[in-house]
């Protein structure tokens, strides 16, 4: 892959809780509800803002499940980028500071 | 949405998991309403550190909806801290409040802190009702005035209309002011007992030929014909099936640490000040007697046609003497919908009232049972 880093972190809009070993998500904006499985759970928790997503992919994913790295990142882009556009995941190519989750959490107004 | 909410509440009985919960943050309230089933004494609510203990068990256990109600939970001065300390361990939050309190800066905290929905009790259009119900002159005006502001801020607003003999005629006037507001409309027909038992506030429940009025209100119900039509006889399955959530992925916390399977259903399974939250849910012989009843455990209910459309509750037959018991009110809901009376209400009747209006209530169920 020649792309860059990307974090991930989670937005604080949400509503989110561990049910076995899925997690269930609630977005703040519109109520939706959206589920992920247990590697996507991986993801989601590990979404610190701080981590770059390879380093989440090389570290976690490819550490508890059986996937290749190649398949596992393109996986995991593909994952990000769709919650990037619910606004349950925030995704930048620069570290995301806990502020800037913060100040996404601001609706209405 | 609806499945997949359906799929994670089936998920969650089968893990045991809590998924919702209210938490009555406190009793005391700004507002007299003549049909509440509260004391509004405080006996000892909750410190803020000791709901911050619960709140961090209740995530642990799995608690997604969290829904913070009362009493009137805006006459906490630590509200704000708890929604806040709610929100950072991810609850999804709902809140039940007259509003009174709520004005610019409560609403953008609100919207700031991300609350899923607020439901606002009004009880008419005509301020000479609703503050007769509520006793706070002006009461209707700051409420409306409240739902304002919380609309100006996006934030997702509910009008709850819980129906009583003093207002049961200005229901479709509310439901016009909750669409002219833009919020949501929810009704409610049913006043419960107080949850010291006393039943005294049921002679505020409107009449039986009022319920068959609301019930066959086509913009109420949608499809009258479907909604009022007796139900199918039960399966299987169906004798096999729970009564309703409470004890199963729901529960009911007091603002004093008691742990009950409902708000409605005032059954004490153990007290957070002393145990541990999961403890209590797992645990608690009373938590598992409730939930250990099936359909066909009930000895009235179970042979009754209602049984797979009635909307029993077990918390008000509790309050009636027997959690596996019929609710009254449950049965005049049945009645007042399908025109088919309960086999409670049947065994009820004295001998010399048995006559023909009994019978023909049993003629058009078998009748519609069979054009359907």
């Amino acid at each position: 892959m020649s792309e860059g880093k990307r974090y991930v972190a989670r937005s604080k809009e949400i509503a989110a809780r561990r049910l076995g070993g899925e997690t269930m998500i609630m977005s703040g904006r519109d109520s939706t509800l959206y589920t992920l499985n247990e590697v996507a759970t991986v993801i989601w928790e590990a979404a610190d803002g701080t981590t770059p997503l390879d380093e989440i992919v090389t570290t976690k994913v490819c550490a508890e499940f059986d996937v290749t790295p190649d398949e596992a990142m393109r996986d995991a882009s593909a994952l990000v980028t769709e919650l990037g556009n619910h606004g349950i995941l925030l995704v930048s190519d620069t570290p995301i500071a806990a502020a800037m989750a913060a100040r996404a959490t601001q609706r209405g107004a | 949405m609806g499945s997949l909410m359906s799929e994670m509440g089936v998920k969650a009985l089968e893990l045991g998991i809590p998924l919702s919960v209210q938490l009555d943050l406190t009793y005391r309230c700004n507002e007299r309403c003549v049909h509440c089933y509260l004391d509004h004494h405080d006996h000892g609510e909750m410190t803020l550190a000791e709901i911050k203990h619960l709140l961090d068990e209740m995530a642990e256990a799995g608690v997604l909806f969290l829904t913070l109600s009362g009493g009137e939970i805006f006459l906490r001065k630590d509200f704000f801290e708890i929604l806040e300390y709610a929100r950072e361990l991810t609850f999804a939050v709902r809140l039940k409040t007259n509003a009174i309190l709520v004005r610019k800066r409560e609403a953008e905290r609100l919207c700031e802190l991300g609350v899923e929905n607020i439901q606002i009790s009004i009880y008419s259009h005509r301020p000479e009702v609703h503050d007769a119900i509520t006793l706070v002159p002006g009461s209707l005006k700051r409420s409306i005035a409240a739902i304002r502001f919380l609309k100006s801020y996006g934030l997702k607003t509910t009008i709850a209309n819980v129906l009583m003999l003093q207002n049961m005629q200005d229901y479709p006037q509310v439901r016009e002011l909750a669409r002219e507001l833009d919020v949501e409309f929810t009704i409610d027909p049913t006043i419960t007992p107080k949850m010291d038992g006393d039943r005294a506030i049921l002679n505020l429940n409107i009449e039986r030929e009022a319920l068959h009025r609301v019930f066959h209100d086509e913009a109420l119900v949608g499809d009258v014909e479907e909604f009022c039509r007796p139900a199918a006889a039960a399966d299987e399955d169906e004798m096999d099936s729970l009564p309703c959530s409470a004890g199963h992925t729901a529960c009911y916390v007091s603002p004093y640490g008691d742990v009950y399977p409902c708000v409605q259903f005032p059954l004490p399974t153990g007290n957070v000040r002393r145990q541990r939250f999961v403890d209590i849910w797992r645990d608690s012989e009373q938590m598992n007697e409730v939930r250990s009843i099936r359909m066909r455990d009930l000895p009235t209910c179970s042979g009754c046609g209602h049984m797979t459309g009635c909307t029993r509750c077990p918390g008000l037959a509790f309050m009636e003497g027997d959690m596996r018991g019929p609710s009254i009110q449950d049965c005049e809901k049945s009645f007042a919908r399908t025109g088919v009376p309960s086999k409670n209400l049947m065994a009820k009747r004295p001998a010399g009232a048995v006559g023909l209006v009994q019978i023909q209530g049993v003629r058009i169920a078998v009748a519609g049972a069979v054009s359907a």
